[in-house]
């Protein structure tokens, strides 16, 4: 009690920052949920997409700028690469691929996306080469606030503060309504749990496959967008990005949107408390918690354990 | 066919003993010849129609933000040796493999580009892990192998080698130089926190500086030792706990996508306005952030580089060099650019040597080897010599940041070019050793500092 006393406002910090990295992070491991949910696969390329959305919005919001674009408009801009990345990508790589693949086991659905991984990452160093990319207009639109620490005052950007978590909590909130309130999410909802019944049922699984794929596409994407006015984007982004996504996803339990942002907060804070009382095990903290998680429930926090079809 | 039996009377169907022992005779003057013929080429092999040259450098990965141009730098000046006629008149190859993949693949690459290939010499490597699985097996094919960009100082401190030689510094005077460096502009800094990599280079780096600080300024505070993941994009958390701490100084040896992402959150959070930064990477950087990192930080090069190097031996060679590289990809070159450079003006001093040598004859590869022991060699600002130990001698360049009309990004200013001999640790000892060695007088005996002068 009496550390809480001495360092509550230390405390505080850390929530923000973790805050901040919890919505960064669900942005990414959200899209990834949702896929695997209607597909039944982990895809390993979604790393890729996270990257190419990043590289498209810092390459299209950098092009508005040499144009002399107002630094606002950055922000829109992010979500339009975005929804770009996610529209041209996804269905190309869900109709010739991963449908291709939707009968076949699913380590080799897991070395096909691994495969597409890889040449997504080349394909991003032919387009964009290999020194890092930034766009960081948004950012310096928005400016800083101030965040008092005892007599001292710790700069925080609004970005960080407002639109990484804000952005995280309306993607929630869309996902939620829309796979409760709307026809089209409940045919996803019914193609995720059952998609032959749903298909005797008379949804159109296909489509929803396809149009789930690219929602999950656009979302990875939409995670990079969000993150190229913080980050440099360089070759090997979005490998480290899908193994963070791995993590959150496993923890929350595969298929779980609501868990995925429960998971992401836990590491967040984890990761982030970690940095302020033993630095040395910040890396291991995210992977720690995914490891305890398992180890008491095998299916994630909210992943709900199946019979095995034999 | 083969009946088996004992002794000569062993032979095949149909063939006579006399007959097989013609054979074998014929066969034994064959390999004979064949030997003889080869310790015949042994003392003077066939000149090469071409000089192969094996590099390996990052091609994919984090670190390709260094291979890519160490691979252009490479381009730009083996085509200026070909367009001159070559080395002793033989035109010049390279042949790059990717060091992305990891250690074991380069390893094999190393022995395909040798056993395969058929290269003359190799250059190994950015990564520190692959210099060290490479150097021995230099010495096991038998085949000259220039270090050309990694940075650790165990290569040459634990062992010696017969074919590895290291053509630039290493990371003992390359943290040394930055820290006597802010020793002298800021001798009065009381704490530090320091924001390193999360793998071997940030820890061994980290190493290096606390034990020179321990020696050269004991006392001073460590407010924090943070180590991110290598990779990591958001240093939010870092930041604002070294916000909250306060040091006077933060010392980062972070380099590539890592540190650019930590100047600017940095830099948007106000942190360079509160602690002075150390960077002895950020040479490489600097294009790329901009203005976004403020004046008055200290920056180092991994050596004696900057096109706007304020002594350079030979100016004409350094704006060659300079404006061919900028006017080829773009941009000014960044350190592994210079190291390439010195590696190949290494390759190509070095072959004349064993070429002349040999009175014009073509030397073995145990004689290009020896060549390279002693040589010295010129750098696009100065010259390189490498030590009896393998280990390449190069001055170190460290300055302050400063913003600039003429260029779009930060210059340096107030800089200091170490002498190589006074930051090196010397032959036979271990720098962990001999840090702890030093004393603070060192610091009263460095250079005056050069200001910047627009070009």
């Amino acid at each position: 009690m009496s550390w809480l006393s001495e360092n509550g406002i230390l405390v505080g910090l850390a929530l923000l920052d973790g805050l901040s990295y919890a919505g960064a992070v669900f942005m990414v491991a959200v899209g990834l949920n949702l896929v695997f949910g209607v597909l039944r696969v982990l895809n390993v390329a979604h790393g890729s997409l996270y990257a190419i959305g990043g590289y498209a919005a810092a390459s299209l919001g950098l092009f508005a700028v040499s144009l002399g674009a107002p630094p606002w408009l950055g922000l829109p801009i992010l979500l339009v690469a975005a929804i770009l990345v996610g529209i041209v990508l996804g269905p190309l790589i869900e109709r010739f691929l991963l449908r291709r693949m939707q009968d076949s086991e699913p380590v080799l659905q897991l070395l096909v996306t691994f495969a597409l991984f890889m040449i997504l990452e080349d394909l991003q160093k032919l387009i964009w080469g290999v020194q890092p990319l930034v766009f960081d207009a948004p950012l310096k639109w928005l400016g800083t606030v101030d965040v008092p620490f005892g007599g001292d005052v710790i700069p925080f950007t609004a970005y960080q503060l407002y639109v990484l978590p804000g952005v995280a909590v309306l993607t929630l909130a869309g996902l939620a309504f829309v796979l409760r309130r709307t026809l089209i999410g409940r045919m996803v909802v019914a193609v995720t749990v059952d998609r032959e019944a749903a298909r005797a049922m008379g949804i159109d699984a296909a489509r929803v496959t396809l149009l789930t794929f690219t929602a999950g596409a656009a979302l990875a994407a939409l995670g990079g967008a969000l993150a190229a006015p913080t980050v440099s984007l360089v070759p090997g982004v979005g490998a480290s990005t899908v193994v963070l996504s791995f993590a959150v996803v496993a923890t929350a339990g595969l298929g779980q949107i609501e868990g995925a942002a429960v998971a992401a907060l836990l590491i967040g804070l984890g990761r982030s408390f970690a940095v302020y009382v033993a630095p040395e095990f910040e890396v291991v903290v995210p992977y720690a918690i995914m490891v305890a998680v398992l180890l008491v429930r095998p299916q994630g926090l909210f992943g709900v354990a199946e019979t095995r079809r034999i | 066919m083969a009946v088996t039996g004992r002794g000569a009377g062993t032979v095949s169907a149909g063939v006579s003993r006399r007959e097989a022992l013609v054979g074998a005779g014929a066969m034994g003057g064959l390999l004979l010849a064949g030997r003889s013929a080869q310790a015949q080429g042994a003392k003077s092999p066939e000149k090469p129609q071409e000089i192969k040259v094996g590099i390996a450098t990052y091609l994919s990965g984090p670190a390709s933000v260094f291979g890519v141009p160490g691979r252009q730098a490479a381009e730009m000046l083996f085509d200026e040796i070909n367009a001159a006629g070559g080395i002793a008149g033989i035109k010049v190859r390279p042949i790059f493999v990717d060091e992305g993949p990891g250690v074991d693949h380069v390893v094999g690459e190393y022995r395909r580009l040798v056993q395969s290939e058929g290269v003359h010499l190799v250059f190994a490597a950015i990564s520190s892990a692959d210099c060290i699985a490479c150097a021995p097996l230099a010495d096991e094919l038998k085949r000259p192998t220039l270090l050309w960009d990694c940075g650790t100082q165990r290569i040459f401190e634990d062992r010696r080698y017969d074919f590895a030689f290291r053509t630039q510094a290493n990371a003992t005077p390359e943290i040394l130089s930055a820290l006597l460096y802010l020793l002298k502009v800021k001798p009065d800094f009381k704490s530090l926190a320091v924001i390193n990599q999360d793998y071997a280079w940030g820890r061994d780096s980290w190493d290096i500086f606390r034990t020179g600080m321990n020696a050269l300024k004991p006392g001073v505070k460590v407010a924090a030792e943070l180590f991110p993941r290598f990779g990591a994009t958001d240093f939010s958390t870092e930041i604002t706990r070294v916000l909250a701490l306060r040091p006077d100084v933060v010392l980062t040896t972070s380099w590539g996508g890592d540190l650019d992402a930590l100047i600017r959150q940095a830099s948007d959070r106000k942190l360079f306005e509160r602690a002075t930064f150390v960077m002895p990477l950020a040479e490489s950087s600097l294009q790329r952030v901009g203005k976004a990192l403020p004046a008055g930080h200290i920056v180092g090069a991994r050596g004696d580089h900057w096109f706007l190097h304020p002594t350079p031996q030979d100016p004409a060679r350094l704006k060659k060099f300079s404006d061919g590289y900028r006017s080829r990809f773009g941009s000014y070159p960044i350190y592994p650019c210079f190291h390439m450079a010195q590696a190949v003006s290494a390759m190509k001093a070095g072959i004349e040597k064993a070429v002349a040598a040999k009175g014009g004859g073509w030397p073995t590869d145990a004689e290009m080897a020896a060549a390279f022991k002693g040589l010295e060699f010129p750098s696009p600002t100065s010259s390189v010599r490498i030590r009896e130990d393998g280990q390449g001698l190069e001055n170190q360049i460290i300055g302050t940041t400063l913003h600039a009309d003429a260029y779009p990004f930060p210059v340096l200013t107030d800089m200091l070019v170490f002498p190589a001999e006074s930051v090196t640790t010397p032959v036979g000892q271990k720098s962990a050793d001999w840090l702890k060695t030093l004393t603070p007088d060192m610091v009263a005996k460095l250079p005056q500092t050069v200001a910047y002068k627009p070009a």
